[in-house]
């Protein structure tokens, strides 16, 4: 009995220590974890129990028989994160570079089924070369498995995925149909077609970091949701981030014990729109001052910065926020903004997930680069994404709400559940200047007359009374206790509930 | 008495008056700017009047609007503050022409004091001790090079209508006098409309030493010792003190003495003051005589119990004083730190922008303030006072237009010692966050050892901080101390992170014992033991600290006591970990168990991207200057280009040779911090 435990032991002992020291020791020498190593930091510490750590390929062709490592280069299993579980696989580099075999595919396809059955987050730690080529269709039947899954976990469970080194060719399309992605600076990249190809096939000249590094993913092509300095601080802050986040779309959001007064005042608000209506201000304060304890997370922080999407907690409570940044281009709703933040809309209604939506929009950006890149359908993305979301929306109007973009954000007549106004607000068809161009067309050569419409203009619509006479506005607020109506708006809705009428899936402007 | 008195100033002067206008039961006028719409000292006042644009020269400055303002509102006497009109003799005349009292001296005493040349043969003849210089007035460049050689480097340049280190320069030989002249007497001519020069000798390891007097219109004159100013840069003051730790009280009489004199030579009323600077021989020279309320006056207020505002108004009433020179006594000690919105780490480069967290320490009476009765209040910290003079507000706007100087924090102590360690605490304790300001240079001064010993003059921070400010970097213990600190507030949050909902019963997290805190690279291993009332962390050599607080959470403010003492800190988020400000230095915090200190050891360090060959625009501002073109060769400490901020002109200087490879701006354009004006090659 004694030597089969003790064989236990070593087989265990053999499979945790993967492709073997050395390659331990050049992971670590390119800065990077193991995929073990990440699984503990990600964890709670002891809380992971690992699965399947004695499957082998079956692979037989290029010799493969004489080369069958324990775990076949991905590690799964199931542990917590500040007590609440999440499932997690983890590709190992050093076992054949983390390439995908069936048994592989097969191991992340278990832990994903488990996932959804019981209601668990699943978080996939990126760092594979690729296809196994000795398996050939096997490989890529295991990847097809794997994106099947991806697709129906979606908004099942919250899906995470972190990119710790290469991720390229087909592999990018599992990561890119869960809910996040992450990426570690300097040590991973993600592209459909690498460097070498993209040389032979256009002629273009590009590294690896260029072409699919974290900067390029967070800054021009919004695949990535954030990236890190480093492995250590990624793990902490994917901890971070699912301290917000429901375990699957049968649980409400988290809650935890905060220590912020709902009735904090904060005067300072009263001061932040400038007198002047062209001087922009910074959104994320207002955001951070809402806020219990200032603590905002943001997602997609380098991309669109016109708008701002990332999560706060309100009494506890996780609350998604969408909100108009005067800073970046005065706020302008535009192609990358409008999907930037429908997707995280329809993440938050996915799971339940409340939204405050903060409004100073001057309208949407005009010109060809918009209209012919399909403004009208991209801008139609985020007007859907409120339209169907059922989950509490709560919506302030700081200053301008001009237009169809008005509309758009989370208004009342997108069911908008409690739409507030400062008293700053102007909530119109569009500014003043832009209207007595066209109200007063005849009398634009005289300047006294086009102040005297100006004034005219801005003294009837650039206020909120107008809407709020109508009811389109449920209160004006004075912007020092915007928290505490907040908090209350969201406390009020805490049961709210909302069915869409029923329909297979709706078809929304993709 | 009055029954209502105009303001014509902003800022924390104006409402320093208005708190004491109130407290006599009088009504208060406040005048504003554009700028200043929603200004402090217009919300303090009963009543306000708006008077122009923003620059002074078109509102503060006028005479005309600030008349109308006081015909308006039938105010029957005007505080100047300081700066603006306070020592403007035409003021002073209008005033009296309109019946309306002015809170300060005649017209006679300022017109004899404003100007410097004046001024100094009057002290003179008063018996005063003067420095060496050129009393008449100077053309231009050349003849001030002139003078400068009779007079012998170095010399001081110096407006003849200046203060507040605005057209002053120091210049060590000719080229500094050729370059200087002109620069100051352009500064004088935008700051003041009066371009007279004048240049002294400049004596070397000087402390400025000043006398406060106080006279009233029936002939009475009395000194209430002296403040001790040496803490300066560039001219401007940074820390103040009462008394000088470097005086005797032989020193202080005559000085004293020597101040009444003048101060009676020339028929002075009001609260004034006779600058003088002190060499090492405790040797003193009359510098000149400011004919107004000094803005560091609250350290005098602090160890006399007198309230100067109050003594001004009384005396610009006709009231005699009440205070004979019998009466004044010197308790305890007295700092005072100006907080300046200005950029320590960018060389002190003026900083605007919105206020978006502004939090001073809580206010503390106690001292000579207290025992007079004239503040209530008890003294909860024992024997330590804290006030602080403030005009600005936490979402309110520090504006380009006028003083980067935004707060007085004064503390009070029975000594020197005590008034260091209250002014340290209250440092750490104050909360500004939006702008660039200089509370962690004066953390750092109330940390320097040569400043605790008293051993400073005029050049301390020109000699201790010779390449500028680069941050504080923590002695041992007190790193220990901040680690202590940083582990026990970990385990609280990561203890309230374990109790979110929907964890798995019976499976939860438990918070472990022991930690490796990194900080301003260095890790220290410790184990926490916690109790209901506080922690003891455990070094690895045995060592243990007891910390006690109720910090929670997300306060931006931690108050500790580590082992008894207090501890401040100013606590933030940074990925994984805390960002702490604490005693002048800026620490990147974190917290880690064994296995994940250990793991974050494997991590590779990353450097920050090299700007070392660009040119980067220091501040917000405006390029007034392209000085050099693409192409050229420049040699180190060649001006590059001038940036107007604040109303003052910042020459940018190549730090080394080089060659300029490409110019990204030109003159007239208005840049952000940090944005590329030129590259080299």
């Amino acid at each position: 009995m004694k030597d089969i435990l003790h064989e236990l032991e070593e087989r265990r002992g053999e499979a945790r220590l993967g492709g073997g020291q050395k390659r331990i020791d050049s992971q670590h020498a390119k800065g990077k974890l193991t995929a073990r190593e990440r699984i503990e930091l990600l964890l709670d510490e002891g809380s992971f129990e690992e699965y399947d750590m004695f499957v082998t390929h079956r692979c037989t062709e290029f010799g493969m028989q004489e080369n069958k490592p324990r775990g076949d280069g991905v590690v799964t299993g199931w542990g917590t994160i500040n007590g609440r579980m999440v499932y997690v696989f983890s590709q190992d580099f050093t076992v054949l570079g983390g390439s995908v075999s069936a048994t592989h595919a097969q191991k992340i396809c278990k832990i994903m089924d488990m996932a959804m059955q019981n209601g668990a987050p699943v978080i996939g730690i990126n760092d594979s070369g690729g296809a196994r080529i000795q398996e050939g269709v096997d490989s890529l039947a295991g990847y097809g498995e794997v994106f099947q899954r991806n697709i129906e976990a979606s908004g099942v469970v919250p899906q995470i995925s972190l990119i710790m080194g290469p991720c390229a060719g087909g592999a990018v399309y599992s990561p890119a149909m869960t809910d996040f992605i992450f990426m570690v600076k300097d040590s991973s990249y993600m592209f459909v077609t690498g460097p070498d190809v993209v040389k032979t096939v256009t002629n273009e000249h590009v590294t690896a970091e260029e072409l699919g590094g974290a900067t390029t993913h967070t800054r021009k092509s919004s695949v990535a949701d954030g990236a890190f300095e480093n492995d250590v601080e990624a793990l902490s802050e994917i901890r971070r981030l699912v301290d917000f986040l429901p375990l699957s779309n049968r649980e409400k959001p988290p809650v935890r014990p905060f220590y912020d007064s709902p009735d904090r005042i904060e005067d300072s608000l009263d001061t932040l729109v400038p007198d002047n209506p062209n001087m922009p201000y910074d959104m994320k304060e207002l955001i951070t001052k809402i806020a219990d304890e200032g603590d905002f997370y943001e997602i997609q922080q380098d991309f669109a910065g016109n708008i701002i999407t990332g999560f706060i907690r309100l009494e506890g409570q996780t609350v998604g926020v969408v909100a108009n940044q005067p800073m970046v281009l005065a706020g302008v709703l535009d192609i990358d903004s409008a999907r930037k933040a429908a997707r995280f809309v329809r993440f938050c209604d996915c799971f339940e997930i409340p939204i405050l939506t903060l409004v100073d929009v001057p309208g949407f950006l005009p010109g060809t680069g918009q209209e012919y890149n399909g403004v009208i359908k991209h801008g139609a993305k985020l007007l859907f994404a409120y339209g169907e979301a059922t989950v509490p929306k709560v919506t302030v109007i700081t200053r301008k709400a001009y237009g169809g973009a008005y509309v758009v954000m989370s208004s009342k007549h997108l069911r908008g559940d409690v739409n507030y106004a400062w008293p700053t607000s102007e909530i119109a068809v569009m500014g003043a200047k832009g209207a007595v161009e066209i109200l007063h067309r005849s009398d634009l050569g005289d300047p006294e007359k086009t102040a005297h419409h100006t004034q005219e203009y801005e003294d009837r619509f650039a206020n909120p009374f107008v809407a709020a006479e109508r009811g389109f506005i449920d209160e004006v607020i004075q912007p020092r206790s915007t928290r505490k109506r907040v908090a209350r708006a969201f406390a009020m809705l805490r049961r709210k509930e909302k069915k869409m009428p029923w329909k297979k899936h709706d078809n929304i402007p993709l | 008495m009055f029954k209502k008195l105009l303001i014509a100033n902003r800022g924390e002067i104006a409402c320093r008056v208005i708190k004491t206008a109130r407290k006599m039961g009088i009504e208060t006028v406040a005048v504003y700017s554009d700028a200043d719409k929603h200004a402090l000292h217009v919300k303090m006042a009963d009543e306000s009047v708006h008077i122009g644009p923003p620059p002074a020269s078109e509102s503060y400055i006028v005479i005309d609007k600030i008349m109308a303002a006081i015909k308006e509102t039938g105010a029957e006497a005007v505080h100047p503050g300081y700066g603006f009109l306070s020592e403007n003799m035409k003021f002073a005349q209008a005033l009296e022409a309109a019946g309306v009292a002015f809170v300060g001296p005649p017209a006679g005493a300022i017109e004899a004091m404003g100007d410097k040349i004046t001024s100094k043969k009057i002290a003179a003849e008063a018996g005063v001790s003067t420095v060496p210089g050129h009393m008449g007035l100077i053309e231009d460049a050349e003849e001030a090079i002139k003078i400068s050689g009779q007079i012998g480097y170095p010399v001081m340049l110096k407006a003849s209508a200046g203060g507040g280190g605005k057209g002053m320069r120091i210049a060590w030989n000719e080229e500094e006098v050729r370059e200087g002249f002109q620069a100051s007497k352009n500064e004088a001519a935008s700051s003041f409309g009066d371009d007279r020069m004048f240049i002294e000798k400049f004596v070397t390891q000087p402390r400025h030493i000043e006398i406060q007097v106080l006279a009233d219109q029936h002939g009475n004159a009395i000194y209430l010792g002296e403040r001790e100013c040496s803490i300066q840069r560039r001219n401007q003051k940074v820390i103040e003190e009462a008394p000088s730790p470097f005086l005797d009280e032989a020193t202080r009489k005559a000085m004293g003495e020597q101040a009444v004199a003048l101060a009676k030579a020339v028929g002075y009323s009001s609260a004034g003051t006779v600058e003088f600077i002190v060499d090492a021989d405790k040797n003193f020279y009359f510098l000149e005589m400011n004919t107004r309320l000094q803005v560091e006056h609250p350290v005098t207020e602090l160890i006399t119990g007198v309230d100067l505002v109050e003594q001004m108004i009384r005396v610009a009433s006709g009231e005699p004083l009440s205070i004979t020179q019998e009466d004044v006594t010197l308790t305890g000690w007295a700092m005072e730190s100006r907080l300046y919105a200005e950029d320590p780490y960018r060389n002190f480069l003026p900083s605007i922008g919105r206020l978006t967290r502004y939090r001073p320490p809580q206010e503390v009476q106690a001292g000579p303030l207290n025992d007079t009765g004239k503040w209530q209040g008890e003294a909860p910290h024992g024997d330590t006072a804290v006030r602080n003079d403030t005009g600005v507000y936490e979402g309110g706007e520090i504006s380009m237009y006028y003083d980067p100087m935004i707060a007085k924090l004064c503390t009070w102590a029975p000594d020197r010692a005590g008034a260091i360690e209250a002014m340290r605490v209250a440092l750490d304790s104050f909360e500004v966050e939006g702008i660039g300001h200089n509370l962690p240079f004066l953390s750092a001064v109330m940390d320097h050892d040569r400043f605790t010993s008293g051993n400073i003059t005029t050049a301390f921070i020109a000699e201790e901080y010779p390449d500028g400010f680069e941050g504080v970097t923590l002695g041992d213990d007190a790193l220990r101390r901040v680690a202590a600190a940083a582990a026990a507030m970990h385990r609280v949050a990561e203890i309230r992170r374990t109790r979110v909902s929907g964890r798995m019963d019976n499976h939860e997290r438990r918070v472990g014992t022991d930690w490796v805190v990194s900080l301003q690279g260095e890790a220290f291993p410790v184990t926490i033991a916690a109790d209901p009332n506080g922690s003891t962390v455990t070094f690895e050599d045995g060592h243990a600290m007891r910390i006690t607080s109720d910090w929670t959470p997300g306060d931006a403010l931690a108050t500790l006591s580590v082992d008894g003492e207090t501890l401040v800190l100013k606590v933030g988020k940074i990925p994984g970990g805390f960002r702490i400000r604490t005693r002048g230095a800026e620490l990147k915090v974190h917290v880690r168990s064994p296995r994940q200190a250990e793991l974050a050891r494997l991590m590779p360090e990353k450097l920050p991207p090299d700007t070392s060959k660009m040119l980067l625009c220091p501040m917000p501002g405006l390029i007034v200057k392209i000085d050099v073109e693409e192409g050229q060769e420049v040699q180190e400490g060649q001006a590059l280009c001038t940036v107007e901020a604040m109303k003052m002109e910042n020459i940018l200087r190549a730090e080394r040779k080089g060659v300029v490879s490409k110019i990204n701006a030109g003159p007239g354009d208005s840049l952000a911090v940090d944005e590329v004006i030129m590259e080299f090659e």
